[in-house]
């Protein structure tokens, strides 16, 4: 396929970027599990960057980077048609990571668990502010109670267009339903800039 | 000290790691910053002076003879992405390398590709 203007490109890989959030324990890992297979993928962060406890370090001199380990997948869609996600570590504390990972991400999935809805809070602040499409995906763990989608939709006070679907983590159909989800939403919010602009793509 | 460590350097956090002695104790590679799934290829017939290289470097310029993304070279690698970054924005000051940042998805060429995506997914 000849793409005009993109002749430096040829038979380089189109990669697509989705991030996959949410609290600790959500089901973020068992996800991407399901879908890929999964690698580990390391970063190394200094520890000393601003903003971040740097206390600890008593005893431990000369030791100046954590290395933090996200869980990686990827989907070949097609030749030179590649789809990558990356399960983005939820604790406040990784959240330096976040920026990189988020430019030029196709959207993200965050993973929620009704018992414990306060924890996918400011993952939904993040995208909300970085203006990145996502889904909010709601994780039926065993024993949990099931909700309407709507009634977490208005628990987290969302945006009447942000989809809210209902998931088991564990089931590879589960999971790819999500990721659809969130790629047509993507196409949605893409297209809808798009009209903005007074370029409207006919359907 | 192990309570310290407790603190926040818990199993999540993983091991702490001195900086790596490849990259000369750097932690941010120099110029513009490179995506996670940003595509690499090593530039074909270029020359080289082995003496001016880690093996590391050697290791990625092999794995890269075909497209491969940031994130896949650092974990064929096994080695954190931010010293493949630093070994690869190397690389690139040699111009042994090409690197394709990624096209942002409101300005893919195509909007069939995004569509192609959703039907690839449904096979899964």
């Amino acid at each position: 396929m000849v793409y005009a203007g993109s002749d430096d490109r040829a038979g380089v890989p189109v990669s697509i970027k989705i991030l996959i959030a949410g609290g600790f324990g959500v089901g973020k890992t068992t996800l991407v599990g399901s879908v890929t297979e999964i690698r580990p993928l390391r970063t190394e962060e200094p520890l000393t960057a601003p903003g971040r406890h740097v206390d600890v370090l008593d005893g431990v001199e000369r030791k100046s980077t954590t290395t933090v380990a996200l869980d990686f997948g990827r989907i070949t869609i097609r030749q030179n048609l590649v789809v990558y996600l990356f399960g983005t570590p939820g604790q406040e504390r990784f959240w330096f990571m976040w920026d990189e990972l988020a430019r030029g991400a196709l959207g993200a999935v965050v993973l929620a668990d009704t018992r414990r809805l306060a924890d996918c809070f400011p993952s939904v602040d993040y995208f909300e502010k970085h203006h990145v499409p996502f889904v909010l995906a709601v994780n039926c763990f065993d024993g949990a109670r099931r909700y309407n989608p709507d009634a977490v939709r208005s628990a987290v006070d969302l945006d009447t267009e942000v989809p809210v679907v209902l998931c088991d983590a564990r089931q590879p159909s589960s999971g790819r339903d999500v990721l659809i989800a969130l790629v047509e939403h993507a196409i949605a919010t893409i297209r809808r800039g798009t009209e903005l602009s007074a370029e409207a793509v006919t359907p | 000290m192990a309570q310290a460590e407790d603190r926040w350097l818990d199993q999540a956090a993983g091991p702490v790691v001195r900086p790596y002695a490849l990259i000369g104790g750097r932690t941010r590679p120099a110029g513009e910053a490179l995506d996670v799934i940003a595509m690499i290829i090593a530039v074909r017939g270029a020359s080289y002076d082995p003496a001016d290289l880690e093996p590391e470097h050697m290791a990625a310029l092999r794995l890269s003879s075909l497209p491969i993304s940031v994130a896949d070279l650092a974990a064929d690698l096994d080695l954190p992405l931010g010293v493949v970054q630093i070994l690869l924005s190397d690389l690139r000051e040699r111009s042994l390398v090409t690197i394709h940042h990624p096209i942002p998805p409101a300005r893919l060429p195509d909007p069939q590709i995004l569509k192609e995506v959703v039907d690839g997914l449904r096979r899964l």
